[in-house]
């Protein structure tokens, strides 16, 4: 996309007659120096909108620079005053590994049903229902996370006892499964699931926009040589979408990790670091325990939950910086292919 | 697709196929499967899950069979795969059709008019409203569109008109990190930021709104670009070409042309934040009375009383849960309804493309 420029061609001789311009412009001189005409309005205007771009700069700024400078007493304090032994680092570790634990669980769970609906909406559903399939999942990505955790806390937690039961009995020689059995449901594998069940929507969509940009040349050329449909999908609608579908993931991982209130709605944690995924002692995650522990802070916690959130936005800034890397890449691709 | 013909003539040393399934078989099998997974289920006693989980893995498994030898591998392959993402497809939806079908179930219990009419003030146990925290999300999601709206769309214009260079691009760049805050990030800035002028402990409205908009903002000026960069550059030119300076053009052509995507990116903005719940209960906190000064005090969310109607549920949780249940089905509605009116303003005032 082109915009015009002000300078091609058509501001030198027109300017007289504009309706607009505030000081009529210095006439003789226009034809060799055209930007001199600018009028007050435009200088107005431009310059409004670039302080509003501006602004957006010193807010990001500001983010930063707020949460380092608030989080600063906690790296200068020494290590008793912080809760728990060993200082900022030990209250850290089990709250990033159940973050990550967490995220990871939801993606693992969320990323091949993203692309099987993907791949039904786009590809197997007839054209009709496939519309309005799409235009449903849209809709569920804007549910609100509060109602997942409501959902997850109050329908998922209970309903998902028996199958952990089942898990330990059969599955029990599995550190991951070494229970015992939390009688609530409320583990770090529900939040998962529930996050999972949250990032899918927007996966599944990114998902199938990718699908959907496979060239129809390319998909009717296989079939004319004989493909059946899943060859079709594998030779070509799959190469073509990889990198969106892995961008995609990446950016839910990046919502997963960020997800607060219905981490804390579903989540019982008082555990540290445990790869048992159905027991009682679960790792908290740094945005439920910051909205946990925030509204009674007082002093010294008040900083260091701040850090934690400054922990959080690196990693998040980190995991969203990488999936837009992925797909540019791949939108770089495509201007060199077509 | 299913039912082509090319197999049938290709020699039999390329490919196996012989005539293909009749189109009523896979059913058959599949109500097969289904008959023989109820049937495992009252000897095994498994529950709903697992039993459709066996019921999906023998229909593969049955079509698989079936079709590989009355069709050759590929064919039985392509079956399968049918069967898989057709069950994947079902699998998903399983939990968000629960998701809303419990939500409507439950919420509509206090779905009344003292639910809309009066607040939680000295109320315990049953009874009470949710018209504070109605009036709250009402008020904060006002001022936080407030705030995004002038600055989304002017930063889109100056991306879209007058960008060039380093400054445009590093711009592009924050607002696709901003997208990606965690809106707890965005509660913990807004916090840090008034605290330095009013001292720790401070709640009040306008600081929800602030960090609403931190995450309001990155999504108006996605939107708003992109309905832009749509419209076409002849109109710009012949607008210049009339001698119409840019700063007009861009008011009097260029916004109006693009009026209807920019309200449709504004309302999803809305729909997107109005039922953010982290920021505000840092930022803002609850409170059980109207409060309608957003710059005084505590105020109540939708979100927020939902939260806190499970969380604090006080010494008879039922009528309190049944409150929590029905303002997460107001605020479904809401978010619901913004993308509906989206929708219809997208449908409805789109410039026509004939003339």
């Amino acid at each position: 996309m082109t915009a015009p420029t002000p300078t091609t061609g058509v501001t030198p001789t027109v300017t007289p007659a504009s309706p607009g311009g505030a000081p009529p412009p210095a006439q003789p001189a226009a034809p060799s120096r055209p930007r001199a005409a600018a009028r007050l309005g435009d200088r107005i205007f431009s310059g409004l909108s670039t302080s509003a771009g501006v602004l957006i700069l010193i807010t990001l700024a500001g983010v930063a620079t707020f949460l380092v400078t608030e989080s600063l007493p906690v790296l200068t304090a020494s290590a008793d005053e912080i809760p728990g032994d060993g200082g900022f680092l030990s209250y850290l570790a089990p709250l990033l590994f159940g973050t990550v634990l967490a995220a990871v669980l939801a993606l693992v769970l969320a990323t091949p049903l993203a692309i099987g609906i993907a791949l039904f909406i786009s590809h197997y559903a007839p054209r009709r229902l496939s519309r309005l399939l799409g235009y449903l999942t849209d809709l569920l990505a804007a549910i609100p996370s509060v109602i997942y955790g409501l959902w997850g806390a109050l329908v998922l937690a209970p309903y998902a006892v028996p199958s952990y039961q089942w898990l330990e009995r059969t599955l029990g020689f599995l550190p991951f499964f070494s229970g015992p059995v939390t009688a609530t449901g409320r583990t770090i594998l529900t939040a998962g699931i529930v996050l999972s069940v949250m990032i899918l929507p927007i996966m599944a969509a990114i998902n199938r926009e990718v699908f959907l940009q496979t060239p129809a040349l390319h998909e009717e050329a296989a079939l004319a040589l004989g493909a059946t449909r899943w060859e079709m999908i594998r030779m070509t609608v799959i190469p073509y979408g990889k990198s969106g579908v892995i961008g995609g993931a990446m950016l839910g991982l990046g919502r997963a990790l960020g997800e607060t209130i219905a981490v804390l709605l579903v989540l019982s944690a008082s555990g540290g670091i445990s790869f048992n995924l159905i027991g009682q002692a679960n790792p908290p995650t740094i945005p439920s325990n910051i909205a946990a522990q925030f509204p009674e802070a007082t002093g010294l916690d008040i900083p260091l939950l701040i850090a934690t959130g400054l922990v959080l936005f690196t990693l998040t800034f980190v995991v969203n910086f990488a999936a837009r890397a992925v797909v540019a890449r791949r939108a770089e691709f495509d201007g060199a292919a077509g | 697709m299913s039912t082509s013909t090319a197999d049938q003539s290709a020699p039999a040393g390329l490919s196996q196929a012989r005539t293909p399934l009749p189109t009523w078989l896979p059913w058959a099998l599949a109500a097969g499967a289904v008959v023989l997974a109820l049937v495992l289920r009252t000897v095994l006693g498994s529950g709903p899950v697992l039993t459709a989980v066996l019921a999906a893995l023998i229909f593969g498994v049955l079509v698989n069979v079936v079709s590989r030898r009355a069709e050759g591998s590929r064919r039985a392959t392509d079956r399968t795969v049918t069967a898989v993402v057709s069950a994947m497809f079902v699998a998903a939806m399983v939990p968000l059709v629960s998701l809303l079908q419990t939500v409507l179930s439950r919420g509509v219990g206090r779905f009344d008019g003292e639910f809309f009419s009066s607040s939680m003030r000295n109320v315990i146990g049953e009874g009470g409203g949710a018209l504070h925290a109605i009036a709250g999300t009402v008020i904060i999601t006002g001022l936080a569109a407030l705030i995004s709206v002038p600055i989304g769309v002017l930063t889109a214009i100056y991306l879209v008109e007058y960008g060039r260079g380093r400054l445009a691009r590093s711009i592009t760049f924050l607002v696709d990190v901003m997208t990606g805050i965690p809106s707890i990030v965005a509660g913990l800035f807004a916090y840090a930021l008034f605290v330095v002028f009013f001292g720790p402990g401070v709640r009040f409205g306008i600081g929800g709104a602030v960090a609403l908009s931190v995450l309001m903002v990155p999504v108006v000026v996605r939107s708003v670009e992109e309905m832009l960069k749509l419209v076409p550059a002849e109109l710009r030119e012949a607008s210049y070409a009339l001698g119409v300076p840019k700063w007009r053009t861009i008011l009097k052509v260029v916004l109006p042309a693009a009026a209807a995507g920019i309200a449709t990116g504004i309302t999803l903005a809305v729909a997107r934040v109005i039922g953010e719940t982290a920021p505000l209960l840092l930022v803002v906190g609850t409170t059980t009375s109207l409060n309608l000064n957003p710059f005084e005090g505590r105020m109540a969310t939708l979100p927020v009383f939902a939260f806190f109607s499970y969380r604090v549920p006080g010494a008879n949780p039922e009528p309190s849960l049944d409150r929590a249940w029905t303002a997460a089905l107001v605020l479904m509605i809401l978010v619901l309804g913004l993308n509906l009116v989206a929708r219809i303003i997208a449908k409805r005032f789109a410039p026509k493309g004939g003339r």
